[in-house]
């Protein structure tokens, strides 16, 4: 692992950091920079283009999409909590053929790299949408949310059993662009999350998204009734950051050559470099774009400058290190 | 034109009976703001523990002065994020987004038009009476509230105003019962084209139905919860009818906060109705 040597001098010295290579790949997909949206943070885009330019970025990772139009639920959808928030928005969405059509050609007519997030109640129904993905332009990789209720399976979540996870990604596998690369999204509320990630490797998943939310509640104090209309939502935010850099390390420990995009309570560089240094080859920046809407690219430059003073030449060289062996002794002892 | 992202300065910081007014510096933003465009606030600094922001109807603008342009919102504490922002003090900076969502629509040519505004709902309304009298336009003001203390701006806003109606619940001011009470009368008194309203849901919810029976046309603007306030979240949706007779659960952020009186399903609110595009039930 090469390691440049650390000459910028500390911080405020004047002289500049070197810039750093932060192109990376998820699979075949390569990108020229390393932090994307995180789905369901930034719709399809279009909003947040006008704080930061999106193609400056990894990526904008869609909202996940379903075969149908959907309202989604009833509101209170979300709940603030400390260094976090719970959402229950139920998918609310277009439907594919309406993304497809709208959404998705935005993007591309923009010019941003996107991954388009998918979402199904059956097995079937993740297996048409990979395929009305199919030969469609702009599309470089797909992201299979797999934190949905089985309406086959008394509603139990795919994620969070081996098999229902890896009938998902076969069937995504089987009917999606043989190039296009796949991207398992997993759910940190399982008992062992090296089981799935090996399980949706061994289904055909390219690379893993590592995490989605964390199931949470809140009781509203003034009605002594649960806050959400939906009772409980997703926790997401800060507070699930730790959680987060603890999956991406435990997948790339079993599996170092599936890639990871990591994400969690991501804030500003030095979070995204944690994940990094755990193993991701990526980050997503999710919940904290809606503290600060430009907060994907400001995040990416503050990403950059922490590899720099860091002493990487490349965010390549720094992907995993965390795990490495102890640091060699000193060739020479001091004297006596 | 695209809502700015700036760090804007405290200028001030003073009560107004239950309120709390600021005043923040905004270069660039007044030239951005029309009436019932709101703007939202990082709480707590960049570690905070709260992350969302929070939203407010923007009360008045000044394009020029030494500060290169400013911004007044009015605060109501209602939690940690609200006390947090009242407890500021001159020369602290503020993370501030805006002008956000769709503003009021004025009309082309003069109109008679009422403006009704609930507790500090009026804050938007100021604005919005000015440039409707520039235009000709006759502008007649309902100011309701609970009680007196919870009113904003009467004293002021009567001065844009031909007329000014003060509602209280407990007949602490003007006239006691709700807003609704006195506005059938002057919708038929001043022979209104347009009702402006905006307060909490349940009196847009009543304001609509009133002008709506008498066949006027009116615009509310609602006060939903919203986290991130630029479109990305789809927390703050509501139920509400467009302009093909289909019911959509829509952003009040961007498609919002002013809505047709006549377009929101007021009753539902809260609820995804049953015939809802892609609602769970039935639907499509």
């Amino acid at each position: 692992m090469s390691r440049a040597l650390f000459t910028s001098g500390p911080i405020g010295s004047g002289s500049p950091l070197p810039a750093v290579d932060m192109s990376t790949s998820i699979g075949v997909f390569q990108t020229p920079a390393p932090v994307f949206t995180a789905s369901g943070c930034a719709a399809a885009g279009k909003e947040l283009d006008q704080f930061f330019d999106i193609t400056q970025i990894g990526g904008i990772v869609t909202k996940s999409v379903m075969l149908n139009a959907r309202s989604g639920r009833a509101t209170p959808r979300m709940a603030e909590t400390p260094s976090g928030m719970l959402n229950s928005i139920g998918l609310q969405g277009p439907g594919i053929d309406s993304f497809i059509e709208n959404d998705l050609a935005w993007l591309r007519q923009r010019g941003a790299r996107t991954v388009v997030s998918i979402a199904g109640g059956s097995v079937e129904e993740y297996g048409k949408l990979a395929s009305k993905l199919r030969n469609v332009e702009g599309i470089s990789a797909i992201e299979v949310n797999i934190s949905c209720p089985n309406v086959e399976d008394r509603g139990q979540v795919f994620a969070c059993d081996p098999n229902s996870a890896s009938n998902v990604i076969q069937a995504v596998r089987r009917n999606a662009d043989t190039r296009t690369p796949i991207i398992a999204k997993l759910s940190p509320d399982v008992t062992n999350i090296v089981t799935i990630a090996h399980a949706v490797q061994r289904a055909g998943a390219d690379a893993l998204a590592v995490i989605n939310t964390t199931l949470g509640m809140v009781i509203d104090l003034d009605t002594m009734r649960p806050a959400l209309g939906g009772v409980t939502g997703g926790l997401s935010g800060p507070a699930i950051r730790p959680i987060a850099v603890r999956c991406v390390w435990q997948i790339h420990q079993a599996l170092p050559d599936l890639p990871i995009l990591g994400m969690g309570g991501i804030r500003n560089g030095e979070d995204a470099l944690q994940f990094i240094l755990a193993g991701a080859s990526a980050v997503s920046v999710g919940t904290v774009t809606f503290h600060d809407p430009s907060a994907p690219l400001r995040v990416q430059q503050e990403l950059e400058t922490a590899l720099a003073l860091r002493g990487f030449s490349a965010l390549r060289d720094a992907i995993g290190y965390a795990h490495r062996g102890p640091d060699l002794p000193e060739l020479e002892e001091e004297p006596e | 034109m695209a809502p700015l992202q700036l760090t804007g300065q405290v200028l001030d910081v003073r009560r107004a009976g239950l309120y709390t007014v600021l005043s923040l510096t905004a270069p660039g933003l007044a030239e951005r703001t029309r009436p019932g465009h709101f703007l939202n606030i990082g709480i707590g600094g960049e570690e905070s523990a709260l992350l969302l922001r929070r939203s407010f109807a923007i009360y008045q603008v000044q394009s020029r002065g030494v500060y290169g342009g400013s911004v007044d919102i009015v605060v109501g504490v209602n939690g940690k994020g609200t006390q947090w922002l009242v407890d500021r003090r001159r020369h602290d900076t503020l993370s501030i987004v805006g002008p956000l969502g769709r503003p009021f629509t004025l009309p082309k040519d003069p109109a008679n038009c009422i403006l009704v505004g609930g507790g500090y709902g009026t804050a938007p309304l100021f604005m919005l009476a000015d440039q409707l009298r520039e235009r000709g336009c006759r502008v007649d003001v309902i100011a309701g509230a609970a009680t007196e203390e919870k009113l904003f701006g009467t004293l002021e806003i009567k001065r844009a105003a031909s007329t000014l109606t003060v509602t209280t619940d407990d007949g602490s001011m003007g006239v006691q019962g709700r807003v609704t009470d006195v506005l059938d009368d002057l919708i038929v008194k001043t022979n209104a084209d347009v009702v402006y309203a905006c307060g909490p849901m349940g009196m847009l919810a009543a304001v609509a139905e009133v002008a709506t029976a008498r066949g006027v046309y009116s615009q509310c603007s609602v006060e939903e919860s919203m986290a991130c306030g630029v479109g990305v979240c789809m927390t703050c949706v509501l139920p509400v009818i467009g302009e093909d007779g289909i019911t959509r659960m829509v952003r009040s952020c961007v498609e919002g906060p002013v809505f047709r009186g006549d377009r929101v399903r007021w009753s539902e609110v809260g609820t995804v109705p049953p015939d809802t595009l892609g609602a769970p039930s039935g639907g499509n």
